[in-house]
């Protein structure tokens, strides 16, 4: 079936079977590999990318579901010219070794900080109320749903940290 | 020109120091960063190949026995099916670490639930995976064996591991202290975030194979054996690997499956495993059981040591989980007796999963000496510090270098470890109950011999380098730490160094794999960089020693030309430097060493454990990269947390299949799982180890870090735990009510 | 997965008929695209709902909330209204799943999640739920997730929501359309089925119908709390968990709403153990006292046997803190 995707502020026609995960989608029909398959169900978070500003695990869902979205792939976040805070930040602070789950952690984080600026509350906060502090504590929980094997997770959070102007976790 | 060297004797010349660059050791970024965070950098799955076809693999549904029939008509007649594929060439399994040849094969003998019988090719992915869902199979169960245990009485002793000393037995007997305990450890799966993926091409009879492996040099010999073809005429690429840790060592089903099918079909084709696939057809780090005893005098002084375990795998495979690797030489006691036994399962196959032996048998070795020390009310820092002998106790040769008690000490001071309280269960804050624990790592150290071959030419922005191996980055740090080496040794800025990896047809390296990759490649590149130097000076007419390289320019004397110049346009300085390890290995005991400190909190409603902090000190002769070193290290410590709380490879015990064979089940730790790790590397030189003074660290954060973590439950909760992982069930019946 | 026919529902009834048809509803999509790849659920035929509205968090006339089934989990969570007066709501949604997840997650779906059961997600096992008759292979088999309440012959597994749990606790509605176009408003209490010789079934719905919103009553009030107990820190499935609602009058519970997950094919909760507490004054014992009601014909089957002293420890813990009570020394 024939699906138009609008993927980094360009229009893609996608010709393909029903069964086709906007993931699947993306790495074997565009050309658009940044984003990674790590365990096709929701369960790593390599497949990261954002729909309409969100992050979501672009395994589990359909590509043609998302004619008329407006969809953002780690492509669309900056390349090696020209990177976004957060890509530079990883590259500094070491927030990958073998960089497949990177992709989708940039993506994730980058919705990740949205989030917290529309003062969304998460499992660890004290409080449903408060404004978010965002603690090491946060940003792990923010971003669990991205497993990184290397564990680069403390590289990671010093990244996030820094673009979202954190400081030193208190 | 090329340049040899044999590890026969000390490099004392540590000439790295001479160097003038500045670049080795530095914290730098790496050269493919910008690529990986990106999304730019080609893995395995994304190398665009025209008209390739896809191909989805077909596990035997049943643990033992005979396939008689694949009824393959239904599932060729399905939409954009191309072919069926199976034989007496598929895998069983993947070829083990360094195999060099073609591991088990054949599809009509099953050995167990998850071996690849079958591989669809579809046009497109979608209707492969239907496919192969939907493969039509006849065959013959018979009775497996599924549970080690069970089989103990069955097991083979593995001779080359056996060391029996003394009299362990009397030792134990005439003992002021002594600990006897079982220790288990849970099978493991290496999980690295890129599943297993291989695009085969052929171009009449040769083949091309993009993969994602980490030992090329052997890849392509297994696969050319698997296929029955000349290795002349095969060719890997890997340049980018998401993720080893053992699971990438040998060849495995899908390189061999897309072979044949690509072959046949006279088209590319793509196989990559899916996630389940991973679990059930790749490797798992076997389950253990390990015996420990120790018996000390009233001084806490070892007088005996046994470490003796029970591990699994396929039959025909000869690999078993070398748990007492760094047994043999850590701690003293003159009465020992290790050993292994090894039995045979209808599981999938055991192999390497990283730091294979020290992962699991470290711990195991690091909470009996908790246990010990404990009894002797000695801090478990002082106890290992008395035990530490003066040479291998086993061989009669010196150790290299041996930073464990520095690593011990700094990681004490650092941590505050004096503060801790000794007695379990008596630091609560709320409701979580707080525990302090240590442990020391170790980890034997490997040279392999590598090739690597190192060119400099001049472009309109002066002189370069490149640096060219058929060695793997599988997230380990290799473009950055060759890019290194070659600019410290050729006067060369970052920027002006370019590292190429994971073609075969590069000159051979070691792979990356039992953490000799950076030492042995490093070398490789040191020594055609030697080479390159000998020829700049006798072009210059000076002497090695008079020679300064130093950004872009040679100084001799009071002479300075540009490399550029000395080059010429259009010229260039070529070696290949090889490495070979000799006596050194032999006549020295070889390890990186170092030591964790760990703060837990435990619920002591429920009995969930959080790690609040965790210390690892480490001492791996000359550090060649500090942030990619320190990463390495977060990631074993952050293994260990998983390996003491949440890792466990579950097989059903009536069919020995995978019970827990996804991401949402085995339980590898989250970013919440992992606090902000301190890491400290310690100023270390190893001559012994090889030129560049540097030993393997790629996996000593992982070999003992598990001990800390449940050291640290038990200062906590006064509950030890022998039977790992540290999941809240074993801890309730011991938690206050 | 199998092939299968894609359409968009422009209205409700499209949805609804379809389903009467055979058609399977896709909302969020990230457990049944789940199950298809693995083709656990192999629908022939797809009705995508997700443009259909139902998005909207509305107050209703009751002071209750009416809450559209394609409202995705995490704005649920987020929501202001929630966060003040329906607070174990957002706690259960915040401890479910990930960021990623409950973007796209809806609350209609989740209600329908199917079971974790590592047996039912592999077809190459029996399942009675996967495949009516084939046997269960958890029980005798490895079976630490599953359930302790409820479980028949047949089956032994749970329900993994998060957000079922707090909805149990809080007495919500759920409202369904049918192809006729009819709606019908039922309890969750009677929304989940146990397994009993059916456990393929995993509730009330039928062919056709469509759940259109969840709907909560007015705010209960009181001390509302959420205790999830998994086996990592984050992004794991509950082992057990406890959706607490509890408004004390002087020193005597004055009413106690608890609902808990990860013991039983449904959201569990159990009247005798509310009605244990209701009127008495808060004490360790009393607690111990409403765990024996709770837990009286638990049962385990071997590798989950340690969620009954762990069910009683939160339960206990949980309590504790609602009814602002220390422990005793």
């Amino acid at each position: 079936m024939q699906t138009q995707l609008s993927i980094n502020g360009e229009s893609h026609e996608l010709e393909a079977d029903s069964r086709t995960t906007l993931l699947d989608a993306l790495r074997n029909h565009l050309g658009l590999t940044g984003s990674k398959k790590g365990c096709d169900h929701g369960q790593c978070g390599a497949c990261t990318v954002l729909i309409n500003g969100r992050r979501i695990n672009s395994c589990l869902t359909l590509a043609c579901m998302h004619d008329g979205d407006d969809i953002t792939t780690i492509e669309g976040i900056g390349s090696p010219g020209a990177l976004s805070p957060l890509q530079d930040a990883f590259v500094r602070h070491d927030g990958y070794q073998c960089g497949y789950c990177t992709p989708g952690q940039i993506c994730s984080a980058t919705a990740m900080l949205q989030e917290v600026q529309a003062g969304w509350p998460s499992h660890v906060s004290t409080s449903l109320e408060d404004d978010v502090s965002l603690s090491n504590e946060e940003i792990g929980e923010r971003m669990a749903g991205n497993l990184c094997r290397c564990a680069a997770y403390p590289n990671i959070v010093a990244a996030i940290r820094e673009v979202a102007g954190a400081g030193e976790d208190a | 020109m090329t340049r040899t060297m044999t590890m026969d004797r000390p490099d004392e010349r540590r000439r790295l120091d001479d160097m003038s660059q500045g670049l080795v050791g530095r914290p730098l970024d790496r050269p493919d960063g910008p690529l990986k965070v990106s999304g730019t950098a080609t893995y395995a799955h994304e190398w665009n190949v025209p008209n390739a076809a896809y191909g989805v693999l077909v596990r035997a549904p049943f643990s033992n026995g005979r396939l008689r029939r694949i009824d393959s008509a239904a599932t060729e007649a399905l939409d954009g099916v191309v072919g069926v594929f199976t034989g007496e060439k598929f895998l069983r399994n993947p070829a083990q670490g360094g195999a060099d040849e073609a591991p088990v094969q054949g599809t009509e003998t099953v050995q167990y639930l998850g071996q690849p019988v079958a591989l669809v090719v579809a046009d497109t992915f979608e209707q492969a995976r239907h496919g192969a869902q939907n493969l039509a199979m006849e065959w013959t169960a018979e009775n497996g064996v599924f549970d080690p245990e069970a089989q103990a009485a069955d097991a083979e002793e593995q001779e080359d591991e056996t060391v029996d000393q003394g009299d362990l037995d009397g030792a134990m007997r005439a003992a002021a202290f002594t600990v006897d305990e079982v220790y288990r450890t849970p099978c493991h799966n290496s999980a690295a975030m890129e599943p297993h993926c291989s695009i085969a091409e052929w171009d009449g009879e040769d083949l091309l194979l993009r993969g994602s492996y980490q030992m090329l040099n052997y890849n392509v010999n297994e696969l050319a054996d698997s296929l029955g073809i000349d290795a002349a005429r095969v060719r890997m690429l890997s340049p980018y690997v998401g993720g080893g840790f053992g699971s990438k060592l040998g060849i495995a089903p899908e390189a061999v499956a897309a072979a044949l099918a690509a072959k046949q079909l006279q088209r590319p084709v793509v196989v990559a495993l899916s996630r389940q696939q991973v679990f059930d057809m790749t490797m798992r780090r076997s389950e253990t059981r390990q015996h420990i005893r120790l018996a000390c005098d009233a001084d806490g002084i070892l007088t005996g040591l046994g470490h003796e375990g029970l591990v699994s795998n396929l039959p025909e495979e000869e690999f078993a989980e070398p748990i007492t690797q760094s047994t043999h030489f850590l701690y003293g006691g003159a009465n020992r007796k290790l050993g292994i036994d090894l039995v045979r399962l209808n599981r999938t196959c055991a192999g390497s999963v990283r730091a294979p032996g020290e992962a699991v048998g470290m711990p195991a070795l690091e909470n009996a000496m908790d246990e010990l020390a404990e009894k002797l009310g000695m801090d478990p820092v002082e106890l290992r510090k008395r035990n530490l002998p003066d040479k291998h106790p086993e061989e009669d040769i010196p150790f290299s270098s041996r930073k464990y008690t520095e690593a011990m000490d700094e990681g004490a001071r650092r941590f505050g470890w004096s503060e801790r309280n000794m007695k379990p269960g008596q630091l609560r804050e709320g409701d979580w109950l707080i525990g302090h624990g240590m442990a020391g790592a170790s980890r034997v150290n490997i040279l392999s011999k590598a090739e690597a071959r190192v060119t400099m030419g001049s472009d309109d922005d002066g002189v370069f380098a490149t640096v060219e191996t058929d060695m793997t980055d599988i997230g380990t740090g290799t473009y950055a730490i060759l890019s290194q080496i070659a600019g410290e040794m050729l006067g060369l800025p970052m920027e002006r160094v370019r590292t190429q990896l994971g073609d075969s047809e590069f000159p051979k390296g070691p792979g990356s794999g039992g953490s000799w990759g950076a030492s042995s490649s490093g070398s490789a590149v040191y020594l055609a960089c030697e080479e390159m130097r000998a020829e700049i000076c006798q072009r210059l007419s000076c002497e090695e020693a008079d020679l300064t390289l130093k950004d872009g320019d040679a100084i001799a004397g009071n002479r300075k030309t540009s490399l550029a110049e000395l080059i010429g346009g259009g010229g260039q300085i070529s070696a290949v430097g090889r490495i070979e390890p000799g006596k050194t290995m032999k006549e020295s005991a070889q390890s990186s060493y170092g030591a964790y400190f760990c703060e837990v909190a435990v619920d002591r409603v429920t009995g969930e454990t959080r790690v609040r902090r965790m210390t690892g000190v480490f001492g791996a002769g000359r550090i060649l990269n500090e942030k990619t070193a320190t990463s390495q290290c977060y990631g074993g410590m952050s293994w260990g947390i998983g390996m003491a709380l949440t890792e466990e490879l579950v097989h059903d015990l009536r069919d020995g299949h995978i019970v827990n064979r996804d991401l949402a089940e085995y339980h590898i730790p989250v970013n919440l799982d992992v606090p902000q790790l301190d890491v400290v590397l310690l100023d270390e030189r190893d001559d012994w180890a090889c030129p560049l003074q540097s030993k393997g660290i790629g996996e000593l954060g992982l070999c003992g870090a598990a001990a800390s973590v449940i050291n640290a439950i038990y200062n906590a909760t006064g509950v030890r735990v022998r039977d790992y992982p540290a999941t809240l069930d074993k801890l309730l019946d011991g938690l206050p009510d | 997965m199998r092939p299968f026919e894609y359409t968009r529902a422009t209205t409700t009834r499209d949805a609804t008929r379809a389903g009467t048809d055979g058609a399977t509803i896709i909302a969020g999509g990230t457990n049944l695209l789940d199950l298809m790849k693995l083709e656990v659920m192999a629908p022939e035929r797809l009705i995508d709902i997700n443009r259909l509205g139902l998005n909207a968090i509305e107050e209703s006339g009751d002071g209750g909330l009416r809450i559209g089934a394609l409202v995705p989990n995490s704005d649920l969570a987020a929501d202001r209204r929630v966060r003040k007066d329906w607070p174990v709501l957002s706690r259960a949604l915040l401890a479910g799943a990930s960021g990623q997840l409950r973007n796209k997650a809806t609350t209609g779906g989740n209600l329908c999640q199917r079971t974790r059961c590592y047996y039912f997600y592999d077809t190459d096992m029996p399942c009675n739920k996967r495949e009516p008759g084939s046997g269960c292979q958890a029980r005798g088999g490895f079976n630490r997730i599953h359930a302790i309440l409820g479980t028949s012959e047949q089956c032994i597994a749970t329900h993994p929501s998060d957000m079922a749990v707090a909805l149990r606790a809080l007495d919500a509605m759920v409202e369904i359309e049918n192809a006729e176009g009819e709606r019908r408003s039922i309890p969750i209490a009677e929304f989940y089925r146990l397994p009993h010789g059916t456990p393929h079934l995993d509730n009330e719905l039928h062919p056709g119908d469509l759940i259109t919103a969840v709907t909560l009553p007015a705010p209960a009030g009181g001390a509302q709390i959420y205790r999830k107990v998994r086996d990592r820190a984050s992004y794991a499935f509950a082992l057990v968990s406890v959706a607490a609602i509890v408004t004390m009058e002087g020193d005597r519970i004055a009413s106690a709403s608890l609902a808990f997950g990860g013991l039983a094919h449904m959201p569990w909760r159990d009247d005798e153990m509310e009605a244990v507490l209701v009127g008495a004054t808060p004490s360790d014992d009393l607690f111990d006292r409403a765990a024996d009601v709770l837990l009286k014909d638990a049962q385990g089957y071997g590798h989950n046997d340690f969620k009954i002293p762990l069910t009683r420890r939160t339960l206990k813990a949980v309590l504790r803190d609602a009814c602002n009570v220390g422990e005793p020394a």
